[in-house]
């Protein structure tokens, strides 16, 4: 018996052994999130022992989406000119960021935020998440500011959702291309044309809006008509470009697909001289994206310095390549393949914030009935 | 010497009287603590805002939501959906469980890794890949399955087959193969094994999985959007519109109260069902033995099952070579920078092969948090209940711990920004959070495949040990370990998996400066330019890669001698 259970007791503290030394090892290699970010203050240039003033906070925290992207060596810079530590905290979409913003009012995540577009602007004005900005528009930021609301939203980049169309495709069949919203519903244009749906997609919703900016109460009747001209919804954006459009690099067989105004810079053909896609500049909704001071933010001052350095002709330079977005301030030089490719439409619809807010739950009940019909 | 054995056997039982309650509450303490903290108070916080309106209780209005045809309509989808997910999940995993568990095949361990592969991948992929088969301009365009029902189910079992297999496979295992041999040498044919003999002794594991599987095929998000194509919902896509969308908390803390409900129904279902199982595990899993001819069907469906697992990753493998109309490993090179679009910008805020190693990093803390408060949780509700109140208490927490996998991420989410914002609490920007709500996650799969093994240990074999002197700790070194460790590390598997390709609430939760795999590949695949949709392809290529490898590795971890006796 007690031979048993010597012989018993081995496996037991072989494992355990075994068990302890993957772990040790493990955490030792760096393999675990614990204790990180502990070590962060130690390591910020001039500590909060080292200033003089001990009240001013040397972090700022930015809230934003999770398309956020910036050059390292921009926020570096930011980080030295100003003296303040910027922590990003970027998660979800728009619309995501938004209702964060709107349920933590009373115990804000950050200081600033960046990200929410005119479609989702007045949830959060009403609910009151913003403060004065106190930032002076640099030239051209002041053309996308709100009716209501310009005093804490800020402007920082725009682009524009429009329908693109393949334009080879149009060529080889010898159809012409359509060039409005209403050329969707021709015949000649039946089953062509893909879309992200309003209920599960950004850029989808923009194209909701832009049909009632162009119909008023009629645009149940134009849904109507594109969803039995064949129209194909899919749940996101990828979903609708990388699977059914024709120029998405897969076998898809729809020449006309809802996607950005910028889309024809990114399918240029092998010399690089040509797009092979075309945005269709009668069809765009504007978006805008604004940044804003928190109401209750630990760090205001910091926060009104993202708020600049987001405006710089730096960071608005950056805007094309790192957030597929145009800057706002005028005078800020493109990337070639944008300045060549990407034109903004003149003219493109617009839907008030407010009146998107008051309707955008009975304008998608009945987009969802009309489209699931 | 038997005189000593017996007084302390005595002396003990008086000291268990009061022990046992109190131990039951100590071990399930913490875990009780981990989900009081990270699960109940979120979720009812969010509940809160949604019934309590303009500082009164509104329940009126909650009512009003559920009496809403569309709710309905969307209620009765899910249910069927997921039952259907469920079905299928079953009718492939468990013939495949029996194959890579029992039969000697070439290649098994690798097979077995493979299936799990899919848990790791982020679905805005898959769906991608599944919709460039299924599209009528794809080569299985011509089956008509694109936005359909049919698609849905296939898309459910394609990440759902892996449960049953896991959990009922490594039960099987470790199943004592001698009454089924009797059976048979009795003359049952082997249908008559399977239904009498060897089914009944699985049904533990069989009810845990079947219950997981539909908890998961019920809440399944991207699925039901992507394949679906718009034209259904269900009451985990209502409630992520009427939140992230609409902000319109009361309709949806309606639906996660119904969503709540299904689950306790289900869960008190399913722990009827779960009877106390015979003690038929063995300490010596049995030699896996050649296929024979009777095999043929489980080796058919285990084939089928491939096929559909297969499919979707080889058109991810294939995509992600694609270089313009030739192939080449561009994209794979492209993972080491940070994106490029055409002028070299940066996509991405660090390259992809950073975003892998913060998504190990992070599996690493989820799997170990799983592992240990599921191991507590196992061990609670599986010891020998005295009493029907004591088995009550048992059932029940087994049961609670079920629950986070049946109540939305978003609600979830959103939960953890509203509640854990002031100290002693504060916990809403902590970089573990992450993890902490994927092992939240991986959770009820580690229990519910350490459970079932470790409820098929004898108890007797513990008071053996004990009246021979064993201390508690080294009784259960003995006597449980050695059973519980290869679902042990089945359940560390899947954890990681889980935890790698957890994207509801990485997205929600993720800093920007440490983006996880997923979340990189979902911001690749939102952009236009063929780069970048081969970069999120290749990205999910090694994350699969990735997976396989883990989940390899961890198998192959085993106590030197567990086969001592």
């Amino acid at each position: 018996m007690r031979r048993i259970l010597r012989r018993a007791h081995r496996p037991g503290t072989r494992t355990i052994t075994t068990l302890v030394l993957v772990t040790a090892v493990t955490v030792l290699a760096g393999c675990s999130l614990v204790g990180e970010g502990d070590d962060e203050p130690a390591t910020s240039p001039g500590g909060s022992s080292a200033s003089p003033g001990q009240e001013a906070p040397r972090e700022v925290v930015l809230v934003t989406h999770d398309s956020f992207a910036l050059p390292k060596k921009l926020v570096k810079a930011f980080e030295a000119d100003s003296g303040y530590e910027l922590e990003v905290r970027a998660s979800g979409d728009a619309g995501a960021l938004t209702n964060k913003l709107v349920l933590t009012q009373d115990s804000p995540t950050g200081d600033v935020a960046y990200g929410v577009d005119n479609s989702f602007a007045s949830r959060a004005l009403d609910a009151g998440v913003f403060a004065d900005s106190g930032v002076t528009l640099p030239d051209g930021a002041a053309d996308y500011t709100l009716d209501d609301g310009t005093d804490r939203l800020v402007p920082i980049d725009t682009g524009a959702v429009c329908v693109n169309v393949d334009t080879r495709w149009f060529e080889e069949q010898g159809i012409p291309e359509p060039e409005t919203l209403d050329d969707l519903v021709e015949p000649a244009y039946a089953d062509l044309f893909v879309t992200p749906g309003a209920a599960t997609s950004s850029p989808g919703m923009a194209f909701l809006l832009a049909t009632i900016a162009e119909h008023g109460d009629d645009w149940p009747d134009y849904w109507a008509d594109l969803m039995a001209n064949g129209a194909k919804l899919t749940s996101g954006w990828s979903d609708a470009y990388y699977v059914d459009f024709t120029q998405g690099g897969g076998d898809g067989d729809r020449p006309i697909v809802l996607s950005y105004d910028s889309s024809p810079a990114f399918t240029l053909t092998e010399d690089g001289e040509a797009t092979t896609t075309r945005a269709l500049l009668d069809t765009c909704f504007r978006q805008v994206e604004y940044a804003g001071v928190l109401a209750g933010a630990a760090n205001p001052d910091g926060a009104r310095a993202v708020i600049e350095w987001l405006l710089s002709p730096e960071v608005q330079a950056a805007l094309p390549e790192s957030m597929y977005v145009f800057p706002v301030v005028s005078g800020v030089e493109l990337p070639e393949d944008w300045a060549r490719f990407a034109e903004q439409p003149t003219d493109a619809y617009t839907v008030d914030a407010d009146e998107i807010t008051a309707n955008r739950e009975q304008w998608l009940t009945e987009w969802t009935d009309i489209t699931s019909r | 010497m038997r005189d000593m054995v017996s007084t302390s056997s005595t002396s003990g039982r008086r000291w268990s009287s009061l022990s046992r309650p109190l131990t039951l509450v100590g071990l399930a303490l913490g875990p009780l603590a981990v989900l009081g903290v990270f699960f109940v108070l979120p979720v009812s916080a969010m509940l809160a805002r949604g019934f309590v309106v303009d500082g009164s209780l509104d329940v009126g209005g909650v009512l009003d939501v559920l009496a809403r045809p569309r709710v309905h309509r969307v209620l009765w989808f899910t249910l069927w959906s997921a039952a259907a997910g469920t079905v299928m999940s079953l009718a492939l995993g468990l013939p495949a469980a029996y194959a890579l568990y029992r039969l000697d095949l070439p290649l098994r361990r690798p097979l077995r890794a493979l299936l799990l592969v899919p848990f790791a991948l982020p679905t805005v992929v898959v769906g991608v890949a599944f919709r460039r088969l299924l599209a009528d301009s794809g080569p299985l365009g011509f089956l008509g399955l694109d936005g359909s029902a049919i698609a849905i189910v296939l898309g459910l079992t394609f990440f759902n087959a892996a449960v049953v297999i896991r959990a009922v496979g490594t039960a099987w295992e470790g199943l004592d193969p001698r009454p089924a041999e009797a059976a048979a040498a009795l003359g049952a044919s082997p249908w008559q094994v399977l239904r009498t003999v060897t089914l009944p002794a699985l049904k533990p594991a069989l009810v845990s999985a079947t219950s997981v599987v539909f908890l998961f095929c019920a809440t399944s998000f991207g699925v039901v959007l992507t394949l679906g194509g718009l034209r259904y919902s269900s009451v985990e896509t209502e409630i992520y519109l009427l939140t992230n969308n609409l902000l319109d908390l009361r309709a949806a803390a309606a639906l996660s109260v119904l969503q709540i409900l299904v689950v306790v129904v289900l869960l008190v279902v399913a722990q009827r069902l779960r009877a106390t199982p015979d003690p038929t595990q063995e300490r010596t899993p049995p030699r896996p033995r050649r296929a024979r001819r009777g095999d043929v069907a489980a080796l058919v469906a285990t084939g089928l099952l491939l096929v559909l697992v297969l499919a979707p990753m080889t058109s991810l493998l294939l995509g992600s070579l694609r270089v313009g109309d030739g192939w080449g490993l561009a994209a794979y090179r492209a993972l080491a920078t940070t994106g490029a679009s055409p002028g070299g910008a940066e996509v991405l805020a660090v390259p992809v092969t950073d975003a892998l190693l913060t998504s190990l990093r992070t599996a690493v803390d989820a799997t170990w948090m799983s592992l240990l408060v599921g191991l507590l949780v196992a061990v609670v509700v599986t010891r020998h209940s005295r009493g029907r109140v004591e088995r009550r208490v048992r059932s029940g927490l087994d049961a609670v711990f079920m629950l986070p996998l049946g109540v939305s991420a978003v609600t979830v989410g959103f939960g953890f920004l509203i509640a854990l914002d002031e100290p002693p609490l504060a916990l809403r920007d902590s970089p573990l959070l992450v993890p902490i709500a994927q092992a939240l996650v991986a959770l009820p799969l580690v229990v519910r495949t350490i459970a079932p093994v470790l409820g098929g240990v004898d108890d007797r074999q513990r008071q053996a040990a004990a009246s021979l002197g064993a201390s508690p700790l080294r009784a259960v070194l003995t006597v449980d370990l050695p059973v519980v460790w290869k679902p042990l590390l089945a359940a560390a598997g899947f954890a990681f998996a889980v935890s790698l390709g957890e994207f509801g609430a990485t997205s929600f939760l993720a800093r920007d400066d440490h983006p996880t795999l997923p979340v990189v590949i979902y911001r690749l695949l939102g952009h236009p330019g063929e780069l970048n949709y081969a970069m999120a392809l290749a990205a999910s290529v090694v994350l699969a890669a990735t997976t396989a490898v883990v989940v390899l590795a961890v198998e192959r971890l085993r106590v030197p001698s567990a086969g001592a006796f």
